[in-house]
């Protein structure tokens, strides 16, 4: 009897690992679609440059996290916080932040930082993925995961900064991301850091809940995009003198579209995952997140598809705005994804499509200039969807004692009063200041250094010869031609 | 006399044209593709929050060369063919030719246009036919 309930749960654990792992693939797919979709919305005199950045932000991400990243982030994870008194009636239990779906971690993954006992700041073990045994099959899924997760972070900022970007600049923004602010706030939300614990710590809802990561990924993409975007200034031709806008369209729209797509698909396994398991009550999670998420990126696309076709330039069905409505209804969702009804997933889709829209014109009028609408997509809906957790969170049974109070997490239209909601703003506001202020300021150096920007005429030739030496597309020219060159 | 077709048309429409040229003889022909526009200035098109101009677009250009007894009736067939009633449907210029010569066998003036089945030897074979019947 005994053996077979060993067997059981031995099980189980392996079908939670698998579960990680195949969603874990799924996310990591997500690279082909932004790599179509920045060079999709981008010139072809930039198309190799664009490219390798999309690939290299991968493998340079993946050796930064596994150098330190991952550490920062999560060496903190398996720490027991010991109980906390919020109140003379409510306290709170001892509690650890790691996953109970992916084997025992023993006592790796439990160093790091902190301000008194119960405010976790950066983890401090793991490095390298030392100390952590090679049997311990739950770890190294779970770093391959938030690697992946990481890499979608690190890669929102090459589209802001496209067409204009020096790779070496391009190469530093990589290594900022993965190896320090990323893991940084990552910890913070979910390696078992001060914005996870504000329930315990100073009752406030479940403390800070985001499932898949609209905070934690979408925002800290976002805002590295928008400190990218400042920092960089324009596209040469984008703005004039008396500050009136010129589209520089990109030149190729079924890429762009083929990208979304691609992205929607990967975003089954971003989301859905997130449950980091799929036993008991999690498979309910699971099915439910991947429902949200396919009708907030629908909801999106729509709302998007309508705004332009009544109130956009020209009165019709733009197929590029209506693309990055799909994706910042998908971002929106990816945090209240689990929390949510499906009815709530349809309306915070339908204001993510809007969202992106309206954003897009007001970066414009700020002067600041996106490319392909990382900024709006990404840093407005992620907070968009941050935000939507402290509202629509409904009080699901199956998510007690997440972040280790009692309590179902639930939002204020269920009545969960504007405790949940208060965490949420907290979130959106420490990740959004930080992320963006740091970087801003680590930018504005590297560019005095002469790294960042290009130089103008490798703008105006396109950066693929420039920069890569290579050119992506030989369109149209004569064999013989492309060899004289 | 001879003379030079050069006919600007909508890339859709190449194949129409070909076709027709072809069914009344016209077999002597070559393609450019060229970027132009009229007097509507080309056109106006949508990306993301604003809008561009697009001034010139794609057209195809036939240059035929042909005598010019043969003039009329092949313009009015690439007129019919090319046709759809849109805006930018195209223009056909009329040059004269100073001298036409045939690299492979040095034929010079009208024999350097004949060509197997084409437009002089149709209307050779019906007037001889009209003959007979008469």
């Amino acid at each position: 009897m005994e053996e077979l309930q060993a067997n059981l749960s031995s099980l189980t654990v392996s079908a939670n690992i698998l579960w990680v792992l195949i969603a874990g693939f799924l996310v990591f797919f997500m690279q082909a679609g932004f790599a179509l979709v920045e060079v999709g919305f981008t010139r072809a005199k930039n198309v190799a440059h664009t490219m390798m950045m999309n690939m290299m932000v991968f493998c340079l991400g993946a050796i930064g996290y596994f150098i330190c990243g991952f550490a920062f982030q999560f060496g903190a994870v398996n720490y027991t916080y010991g109980e906390t008194a919020i109140s003379a009636t409510q306290a709170s239990p001892a509690w650890a932040f790691s996953p109970i779906t992916l084997g025992a971690w023993g006592d790796s993954l439990a160093q790091g930082l902190r301000f008194g006992e119960q405010w976790g700041i950066i983890g401090l073990s793991g490095f390298f993925l030392q100390g952590i045994q090679l049997s311990a099959a739950g770890i190294f899924a779970f770093f391959l995961f938030q690697m992946v997760f990481m890499d979608t972070a690190a890669t929102i900022p090459t589209g802001s900064g496209a067409e204009r970007i020096k790779f070496t600049g391009f190469i530093w923004m990589s290594l900022w991301v993965s190896m320090f602010i990323y893991p940084l706030v990552g910890n913070w939300v979910w390696g078992g850091g001060w914005l996870a614990n504000l329930g315990r710590t100073v009752g406030l809802g479940n403390g800070v809940v985001d499932f898949a990561g609209s905070g934690v990924v979408h925002t800290t993409g976002g805002a590295v995009g928008l400190a990218i975007a400042l920092v960089l200034g324009p596209r040469i031709g984008k703005f004039n003198k008396d500050g009136s806008a010129n589209a520089i369209p990109g030149h190729n729209i079924p890429m762009g579209i083929l990208g979304t797509i691609i992205l929607f698909f990967g975003w089954f396994g971003f989301n859905p995952g997130s449950t980091l398991g799929i036993q008991g009550a999690f498979i309910n999670l699971v099915s439910l997140a991947a429902v949200n998420t396919l009708i907030a990126g629908a909801a999106g696309g729509i709302s998007a598809m309508f705004y332009m076709w009544f109130f956009g330039p020209v009165k019709k069905p733009d197929p590029s705005m209506s693309v990055n409505g799909v994706l910042a209804g998908l971002v929106a969702v990816t945090a209240p994804c689990a929390f949510i009804s499906p009815w709530a997933a349809v309306v915070i889709g339908l204001v993510g499509g809007v969202l992106a829209c309206l954003a897009a014109g007001w970066l414009e009028a700020w002067k600041i200039d996106d490319p392909v609408g990382a900024v709006p997509v990404h840093l407005f809906n992620g907070i968009w969807g941050v935000i939507a957790v402290g509202l629509f969170a409904n009080g699901n049974p199956d998510t007690a004692a997440w972040n280790g109070i009692d309590t179902a997490v639930t939002g204020l239209l269920y009545g969960g009063g504007v405790g949940q909601l208060l965490a949420q703003l907290l979130e959106a506001g420490a990740i959004f200041i930080t992320v963006f202020g740091l970087s801003y300021v680590v930018f504005r150096v590297l560019n005095g250094f002469g790294v960042m920007r290009s130089e103008p005429a490798d703008e105006i030739i396109g950066l693929d010869i420039p920069e890569m030496g290579a050119r992506g597309y030989w369109e149209g020219s004569h064999p013989n031609i492309r060899t004289m060159l | 006399m001879t003379k030079k077709i050069e006919a600007f048309i909508r890339e859709e429409k190449f194949e129409d044209v070909k076709k027709a040229l072809s069914d009344i003889g016209i077999v002597g022909m070559n393609v450019v593709e060229v970027h132009g526009h009229g007097r509507q200035g080309g056109l106006t098109l949508a990306w993301r929050t604003g809008t561009y101009k697009v001034d010139m677009l794609p057209r195809f250009q036939l240059n035929i060369v042909l005598s010019d007894d043969n003039l009329e009736k092949t313009v009015e067939t690439i007129r019919k063919s090319a046709y759809t009633g849109q805006v930018g449907d195209g223009l056909i210029f009329i040059y004269a030719v100073e001298d036409v010569i045939r690299i492979r066998t040095n034929e010079r003036g009208r024999e350097a246009l004949t060509y197997e089945d084409d437009i002089d030897v149709r209307k050779a074979k019906q007037s001889s036919v009209n003959r007979s019947a008469k």
